[in-house]
């Protein structure tokens, strides 16, 4: 599965990140969404979505392994990670982030809440194959 | 802690710099809910008496409500309070946007800023730390370069209100602006923050909000979203946004043209929703958690110049399309985007230019004096006039004051066509047929705004049908009968009710306005998320407690308040509609006083139009009662 982003429907409303930190971590706290939006404005004037691709690469460089691959979603070991912050440093798409109230950081667990959650079909979920087709 | 809210009242004392932080009382948030509420309460204990709205004494107020930053449809709300430039008396003006939630996560329901800064400054939020820092290398720039200047300078993820140079130069009627397009329009409410010093307010809010019961809060969020998706306006009314209802209220002949002589436009096509979208939308920009949304972002190109803006809206349609006669959707695109940068209220822009255009085709304005000529349809006339009130520039400097001073010091007959109540410009709908939107407008409490009651459909067809099924009902354009008076007092009270309910829990009334969402639905969020039992009815009670508290205070701060302060403008009444559907009907001084007795019977108010000791002690307010007795009112 993978989380695919229609940024020209996009209308920068939030909803997306504030089920994000309803669903993983049960808080109307919105500044601990694993996703972004980020409005261009005043010029262009449009939005885009960043979003977790599941690419690997906070995998590759976490010095203590303690990111890995299950069931096509990278996962952080909470009880191994050191919060070194490299991830969060390293993530290509910068949709890895820590809160300010966690002590480690946190990436899209793929539960695809934003996605369902979106009025405006910005935000799929889709199989891996869906997208390369 | 207070389940629901941030539980926090930031105050910030400008002139000392002092900064403190009071706890929210229960019996505040449970007397007043938030918002409106929070912006009138604060108002009528904390402003001292017959402060003037430019003194430094003079009180600015930013309130969010219980439902602000929570996870319902449109939750984005923020209430900003003053005592007002443009009346002397009650204000607020709310916008939606983002910057609400912000102030809450960041642990504050409200703002409250008195005194003011020594020098051009902006207040720096970031959770619990919170600064004045030194605004002047934004002074003097547009409130859309600033806002884009501070995003870049601060960060992407602070939410940022701004003035432009019109609130700096003390126009009474400059807006806040946020988000590269939404204001907090009305009342002069930039004005105030202009006084102060206060270019900018950035925020940003890492926290969570105490929530009673977050499962079910989440549960019945995502069912309010589905059944907001279930509504025929879901996908009918969002297209096009406000600007959608242009062709109906044309067609019904309540869309204001010429400074409101007439009631239709032949070129409504032109500068319709329609317009909108095929002319200049690039993408739909939505308030926080917004599922529909009114914003309709674009670009538009014109003879003078061309410029990234949002909107037009209906409002800006009406004043700038209809009452100035601009042309084109581009016209009026661009003649919003400059009060935009420059920080005007669009409404009243409108409502001050095309008044000024009127004198101009009178003779009571010169070509001397102005410095060049006015015409109606003309966006050079208007934009030459926003520039002039902005930087109060010859005949700007008496715009800038709006339609009732500048009209008062002209003289001349322009008081009969200066169009406003209690010194606030109309908004953009006509109502010499339509007795229940006029009395909305004489009675709303900061003067001549939509906002409060919005009854037109109801004087027009009977119904209390939404706008979205009023919309796609449509018109035939025959001719309208003469407008009876039965029943419209209490219509118009159930609506000052309703609707303001909103702006106290802080989140949107379109939804239910527009689409049709039912209330119930944000009584049951409101006990979700606050643990507190509420009914829709007591949340009603609660607006209405408010009303009367924003009555009272305009009472004790205008000198002489009362009935007279109530009457539109002599334009409205003795003068039949000369055209349009409406053609030949007007109301009667006789029914305008007919409708205010009424009203004021059914409020509990005096024949003056004071609340009596009596309706304030049932509504809660015996405090207020006693200050009022106190001032022999």
């Amino acid at each position: 599965m993978k989380l695919i982003a229609q940024h020209t429907n996009c209308s920068g409303c939030g909803i997306c990140r504030l089920v994000c930190a309803l669903e993983n971590f049960s808080e109307v706290c919105p500044s601990r969404a694993m996703l972004r939006i980020e409005g261009r404005f005043p010029a262009p004037g449009d939005y885009r979505i960043h979003l977790c691709d599941q690419c690997g690469q906070c995998a590759e460089v976490c010095p203590v392994e303690a990111i890995y691959l299950e069931n096509g979603v990278y996962v952080i070991a909470n009880d191994e990670c050191t919060g070194c912050m490299m991830c969060v440093e390293e993530c290509p798409r910068g949709v890895f982030f820590k809160h300010k109230h966690s002590e480690i950081p946190a990436k899209c667990t793929l539960c695809g809440a934003c996605a369902r959650a979106c009025p405006r079909e910005a935000i799929f979920l889709v199989e891996n194959q869906q997208k390369e087709a | 802690m207070i389940y629901g809210y941030a539980g926090t009242i930031l105050r910030v004392d400008l002139s000392s710099g002092e900064i403190s932080k009071d706890p929210l009382s229960e019996e505040m948030a449970n007397k007043f809910l938030g918002g409106r509420g929070f912006v009138a309460k604060i108002l009528f204990d904390e402003l001292p008496p017959n402060t003037g709205p430019y003194d430094t004494d003079n009180i600015f107020i930013a309130a969010t409500g219980p439902l602000t930053g929570h996870f319902l449809p449109a939750s984005g709300k923020t209430h900003f309070g003053t005592k007002s430039p443009a009346t002397g008396g009650y204000a607020d003006s709310n916008m939606g946007g983002h910057f609400g939630p912000a102030l809450k996560y960041a642990g504050y329901d409200a703002l409250v800023l008195t005194g003011q800064a020594a020098q051009p400054s902006c207040l720096f939020i970031d959770d619990d730390v919170v600064e004045i820092r030194s605004a002047t290398p934004y002074w003097g720039q547009g409130a859309i370069s600033c806002e884009a200047a501070l995003k870049k300078d601060l960060g992407e993820d602070f939410q940022i209100i701004t003035i432009g140079p019109a609130g700096e130069n003390g126009v009474r009627f400059a807006c806040i602006s946020h988000d590269f397009g939404r204001q907090a329009g009305r009342t002069g409410i930039g004005t105030v923050l202009g006084t102060k010093n206060i270019k900018a307010i950035a925020v940003k809010g890492n926290g969570r909000l105490p929530v009673f019961d977050i499962d079910g809060a989440y549960r019945k969020g995502k069912e309010a979203y589905q059944k907001v998706y279930a509504k025929p306006g879901f996908k009918g009314w969002t297209p096009e946004g406000t600007a959608g209802i242009t062709d109906w209220v044309n067609e019904v002949g309540a869309f204001p043209t010429r400074n409101f002589q007439t009631s239709q436009a032949d070129h409504y096509r032109n500068i319709n929703g329609k317009a909108v979208i095929e002319k200049l939308k690039i993408t739909d920009k939505a308030c926080f958690c917004c599922p529909t949304p009114c914003g309709k972002y674009g670009y538009t190109k014109t003879s003078l110049g061309s410029a990234y803006v949002e909107g037009p809206e209906y409002e800006t349609i009406a004043l700038f399309g209809g009452s100035c006669l601009l042309k084109s959707i581009e016209d009026v695109a661009y003649a919003n985007y400059i009060c935009d940068e420059l920080g005007l209220d669009t409404i009243s822009s409108g409502g001050v230019a095309a008044w000024a255009i009127e004198c101009y085709e009178k003779g009571i304005l010169t070509t001397e004096q102005v410095g060049k000529e006015l015409r109606f349809g003309d966006l050079e006339s208007v934009v030459y006039l926003l520039n002039s009130i902005c930087y109060r520039k010859g005949i700007g400097d008496l715009l800038a004051e709006g339609v009732k001073v500048a009209s008062e010091r002209l003289g001349q007959g322009s008081e009969k066509f200066a169009i406003h109540v209690k010194g606030l410009e109309w908004t953009g709908y006509e109502c010499r047929n339509a007795p229940a939107m006029m009395l909305a407008y004489m009675t709303a409490d900061v003067g001549a705004h939509h906002n409060r009651a919005w009854v037109l459909g109801h004087d027009m067809t009977g119904s209390n049908a939404n706008v979205h099924d009023l919309v796609t009902a449509g018109r035939t354009g025959e001719k309208m009968p003469k407008a009876t008076l039965t029943g419209k007092p209490q219509k118009v009270i159930e609506s000052q009710h309703t609707r303001p309910a909103f702006d106290a829990l802080g989140c949107c009334r379109l939804q239910l306005m527009e689409l049709g969402f039912e209330v119930e639905n944000y009584a049951e969020l409101y006990r979700l998320i606050t643990g507190k039992e509420k009914s829709w009815d007591d949340i009603i009670k609660i607006s209405e407690r408010i009303w009367h508290l924003t009555r009272a205070f305009s009472a004790r701060e205008i000198p002489g308040f009362g009935r007279h302060l109530d009457y539109p403008p002599p334009r409205f009444y003795d003068k039949p509609v000369p055209s349009g559907p409406n053609d030949g009907h007007c109301l009667t001084k006789a029914e305008i006083d007919t409708l205010l007795d009424e009203y004021y019977r059914a409020r509990g108010w005096s024949k003056g139009g004071i609340p009596t000791k009596e309706t304030l002690r049932r509504v809660g307010l015996d405090d207020v009662a006693e200050v009022l007795e106190a001032n022999g009112l």
